[in-house]
């Protein structure tokens, strides 16, 4: 912990974090899109008039289910927080706000924390349900006829929890830099809260 | 004085965190139901879906941790470690609450184009139970999002303005 704290407040330590949040940004960018784009289509043999088979055609996309679309937005709005932290850290660094900026920036980072990782978590388990299905409910899965919806979805949903981890990691980095300010990202020296 | 009301706010709110988290997890636990349905018969427990066992677990862990922290002595080392535990938790409890909320949604509604049908019109009494138990998650969520930030205030906010 203290080790974290030293580093949070060297030079070095704002190149990590802005390589973290340039990461976290692609992850969940990357996780949003992927099923955003998700959508398969496939045309099944329901029945046989006499010798002649009927065919219909089924889709499977995204919006069906209501968590996926959760998923979707909040890794929308997760990858925005993260590239306007990004651009606040290279752009805004000549501001003399800076207690109540560092504290807005830990708060933030927290909340989305916790919005990435409901999303990710959500889908998931709906993921889990449309590839096992449920004896008891008698929900059949979905997985064996739309391979590749299911396999892009998996995709996504390794990016979004790559996205958690590097979320967690950057909001304890800012959570550290609550209790010792450091000077790479704001060039006023002190913070202008301390008497 | 100030520090003796914010530390009895501290406390108040966990132990309302903690009777919410544990309400839900007895709720979830309790809820069982049995229902006939021509010669098939229909036994709903909350272990037949994966995302409710997930939240029982996490409300059960949260639970714990709650009464632990509500014993920790005022002068204790452990209160900067315990605003770290606290996001992790509040993420172990917004994680838990949304996977139940999205399975239970298909459950009540079902899901068309999947083919799935809602089973809550067979069941009502357990889909109540369940819905009981799920705000129950919310409130102790909630909760726990105050808790995470008086906890950063009570802890961190003392240093800034003491390190001149």
């Amino acid at each position: 912990m203290a080790k974290l704290a030293l580093a949070a407040t060297s030079g070095k330590g704002c190149k990590i974090l802005l390589g973290l949040r340039v990461l976290a940004f692609l992850a969940t960018l990357s996780a949003a899109i992927v099923m955003g784009l998700n959508k398969e289509t496939k045309t099944f043999v329901v029945g046989n008039v006499g010798n002649t088979p009927i065919k219909a055609t089924f889709t499977a996309k995204f919006q069906h289910t209501p968590a996926f679309v959760f998923f979707v937005v909040a890794n929308v709005m997760v990858s925005f927080h993260n590239l306007l932290m990004i651009a606040l850290q290279i752009f805004g660094g000549k501001k003399d706000l800076t207690g109540f900026r560092l504290l807005s920036v830990a708060i933030l980072d927290m909340l989305n924390v916790t919005l990435i990782s409901a999303a990710a978590n959500a889908a998931a388990f709906m993921a889990e349900v449309g590839k096992n299905g449920n004896k008891h409910a008698r929900w059949d899965k979905i997985c064996d006829r739309f391979a590749t919806y299911c396999d892009h979805g998996a995709g996504a949903l390794i990016a979004a929890f790559a996205g958690v981890v590097l979320m967690l990691i950057i909001s304890a980095v800012t959570i550290s830099r609550l209790v010792q300010p450091n000077k790479c990202c704001s060039t006023a020296a002190t913070p202008s809260v301390v008497p | 004085m100030v520090k003796l009301t914010q530390r009895l706010g501290g406390l108040v709110l966990r132990f309302a965190a903690f009777c919410a988290a544990l309400g839900a997890v007895i709720a979830m636990i309790t809820s069982r139901e049995r229902s006939s349905f021509f010669v098939l018969s229909l036994v709903a427990r909350y272990s037949d879906l994966a995302a409710f066992k997930y939240f029982v677990i996490a409300n059960a862990i949260v639970s714990v941790y709650s009464f632990l922290v509500l014993f920790l002595p005022k002068e204790s080392l452990l209160w900067k470690f315990v605003v770290v535990l606290d996001l992790m938790v509040t993420m172990l409890l917004t994680s838990s609450l949304s996977a139940a909320v999205a399975v239970a949604q298909v459950g009540k509604r079902g899901n068309a184009n999947a083919g799935w049908l809602p089973i809550c019109g067979q069941v009502p009494r357990f889909c109540d139970q369940i819905t009981g138990a799920l705000i129950a998650g919310l409130v102790a969520l909630i909760l726990y999002v105050f808790l995470l930030i008086f906890s950063i205030h009570s802890v961190v906010d003392p240093f800034l303005l003491r390190k001149s």
